[in-house]
């Protein structure tokens, strides 16, 4: 292709996307930054960043009173459980992405479609569906209940909006770890098997360093929807577990968007930062076994 | 597979479709209850279908993710094109960075990003709401954009770059040489491409949920709604219809896919065999 016409077709092929990446992805995020470091007369201010690091609010559990730093300890929760429930994942998802990728083309074609058909349910429904099922009253307490065990209380708590972001967001832990592990050469595992490595060995040096790719992507699919989750918390955490998406939403609702966009910003720079390692920690093998 | 790997596949199985099956049992209650099953009955469907605001939000979320996938097909696969084309280091890797911002970044960040700008800049300009259709659309297009490049660019990549370079020598424009050489290789991507971004839309809540007005309720918002408030099984029933009308969609374009359809072929010819040596 002559020179004129390569610059020619990149032009018009670039342009409107360009045009609209810039003006529709970085700028908002630029808004966010200069939302987050103005006030509501837009003057420059460090208040908002300062507030979601000072604030605190006063804990009575009946037993103690006691001060903590609100924002801190519901970004903290939020951490907490992301991680959790993004290891659940990792560690359910993992053995079956293996049996998947070692199955007939026509069972992995099967499963991965049944992997599938929850994800394109609307996962509001698919919360909602939780919430009925932990419910005291609910169907998973009449069914101990008939069992003749006891009931347990289980919505409002931390392990019900655990459940939910597994539910949620298992099939974006099994789907990368999958399409790494089809593509392994079976001829690097009869390799190893072949000179006599023990098959936890096999997993352990040959199957888990090849799927650390898959095993990343996975992780950061399932970790961002669940840290900035708001819907979850709500339903299945009856609103006792605040997390750091239902600090930006409340805000958000109460038009304090000043505020709301401090949280943002403060998420998306903390994010950054954890890609970031995990990036350096994969180039490093740090996490090959 | 052996026994331990059939036992496990099943019980994630059980784990992933429970929820579903009590969805779709419950929506044929008899009674409001979503945990007591009271005998069954059509009600909630024939209530659902009298419900004017879900059919309304049901017409929205068409329109609205007909409209961003096409849009985000287009200018995807011509940027995909663009971008293939590139030279320059520093240029790819400043596309590949902004490309997957929208898709790293958590979608409430996505979505308060461009609602603190919509609402700037319709303060600028006096309005009082200025979250509508149109801010719903462009937040649409724009979370949409990267699947369908990162769907496009790898088929442009694996292609031969023969085709289109003999056609233009052979005198065709290039436009034409691209349309006659380039698009039909590449198809399968833009195929794909435009079905992610067509479902991505259709599902989204969180974005739509920061980008629309009160006039313009999408089907995921207008479910929102319907849960703030005691849930009926009206909603499961509207959940049974998405479940089966996605079912009919996933077998569809699986019976059309030809490498689908092939494997399909190649096992029934075996069993057949299998059958005759019997």
């Amino acid at each position: 292709m002559n020179k004129k016409t390569n610059a020619l077709v990149q032009r018009l092929t670039l342009t409107p996307y360009s045009v609209w990446a810039v003006l529709f992805i970085v700028v908002p995020l630029i808004f966010v930054a200069y939302y987050a470091f103005t006030d509501s007369s837009f003057s420059f201010t460090f208040d908002n960043i300062s507030r979601f690091f000072t604030a605190t609010s006063v804990i009575d559990d009946g037993e103690t009173v006691r001060e903590v730093h609100t924002y801190l300890v519901i970004f903290w929760r939020s951490l907490k459980l992301a991680v959790i429930s993004t290891l659940i994942c990792l560690l359910m998802g993992y053995p079956l992405a293996y049996i998947m990728s070692r199955a007939s083309a026509r069972t992995q074609n099967v499963l991965l479609t049944l992997i599938m058909i929850p994800m394109w349910m609307n996962f509001l429904i698919r919360t909602y569906a939780w919430m009925t099922i932990l419910q005291d009253t609910g169907i998973l307490n009449g069914f101990l209940a008939a069992l003749g065990l006891g009931r347990i209380h289980i919505i409002g708590t931390e392990s019900a909006v655990i459940i939910g972001m597994v539910y949620d967001y298992f099939p974006y832990m099994v789907l990368p770890i999958y399409s790494v592990m089809a593509k392994l050469d079976v001829k690097l595992l009869e390799a190893a098997r072949d000179l006599g490595c023990p098959s936890v060995s096999v997993l352990r040096r040959v199957i888990w360093p090849l799927s650390i790719p898959g095993v990343l992507s996975g992780v950061t699919m399932v970790l961002i929807p669940s840290i900035s989750t708001f819907y979850i918390s709500q339903k299945l955490g009856n609103g006792k577990f605040f997390l750091i998406g239902d600090a930006i939403e409340g805000q958000y609702t109460a038009n304090n968007l000043h505020f709301a966009a401090a949280i943002a910003f403060i998420l998306m720079v903390i994010l950054l930062a954890c890609m970031a390692l995990m990036q350096k920690l994969a180039n490093r093998k740090l996490i090959v076994a | 597979m052996n026994r331990a790997s059939k036992i496990y596949t099943a019980l994630i199985m059980i784990f992933l479709f429970a929820p579903i099956a009590i969805l779709l049992v419950f929506s044929f209650n008899q009674s409001k209850s979503l945990s007591v099953f009271s005998g069954f009955s059509l009600y909630w469907y024939r209530e659902l279908f009298r419900d004017a605001e879900t059919l309304k939000a049901v017409r929205n979320t068409l329109l609205l993710a007909v409209s961003a996938s096409v849009i985000a097909t287009l200018m995807g696969t011509a940027a995909a094109v663009g971008i293939h084309r590139l030279r320059s280091r520093v240029l790819r890797s400043a596309m590949d960075t902004v490309t997957n911002i929208p898709m790293i970044n958590p979608d409430i960040i996505t979505g308060i990003s461009l609602m603190l700008m919509f609402v700037f800049v319709g303060r600028l300009f006096g309005a009082a709401t200025s979250l509508n259709f149109g801010t719903m659309l462009i937040a649409h297009i724009t979370f949409c954009l990267p699947y369908v490049i990162l769907q496009v660019l790898p088929k442009l990549q694996q292609m031969d770059k023969s085709p289109p370079e003999a056609a233009m020598d052979l005198g065709c424009t290039p436009l034409r040489a691209f349309f006659k050489a380039e698009l039909p290789e590449i198809m399968p991507g833009v195929v794909t491409g435009l079905i992610m971004a067509f479902t991505l839309s259709l599902d989204d809540f969180v974005i739509s949920y920061f980008t629309s007005g009160n006039g313009f309720q999408t089907l995921p918002i207008r479910i929102y709604n319907m849960t703030k408030k005691t849930v009926t099984p009206k909603m499961y029933a509207l959940a049974t219809i998405i479940f089966f009308v996605i079912l009919a969609l996933l077998l569809i374009s699986n019976l059309s896919d030809p490498e689908a359809a092939e494997t399909t072929r190649k096992a029934r010819k075996k069993r057949k065999a299998a059958k005759t040596k019997a």
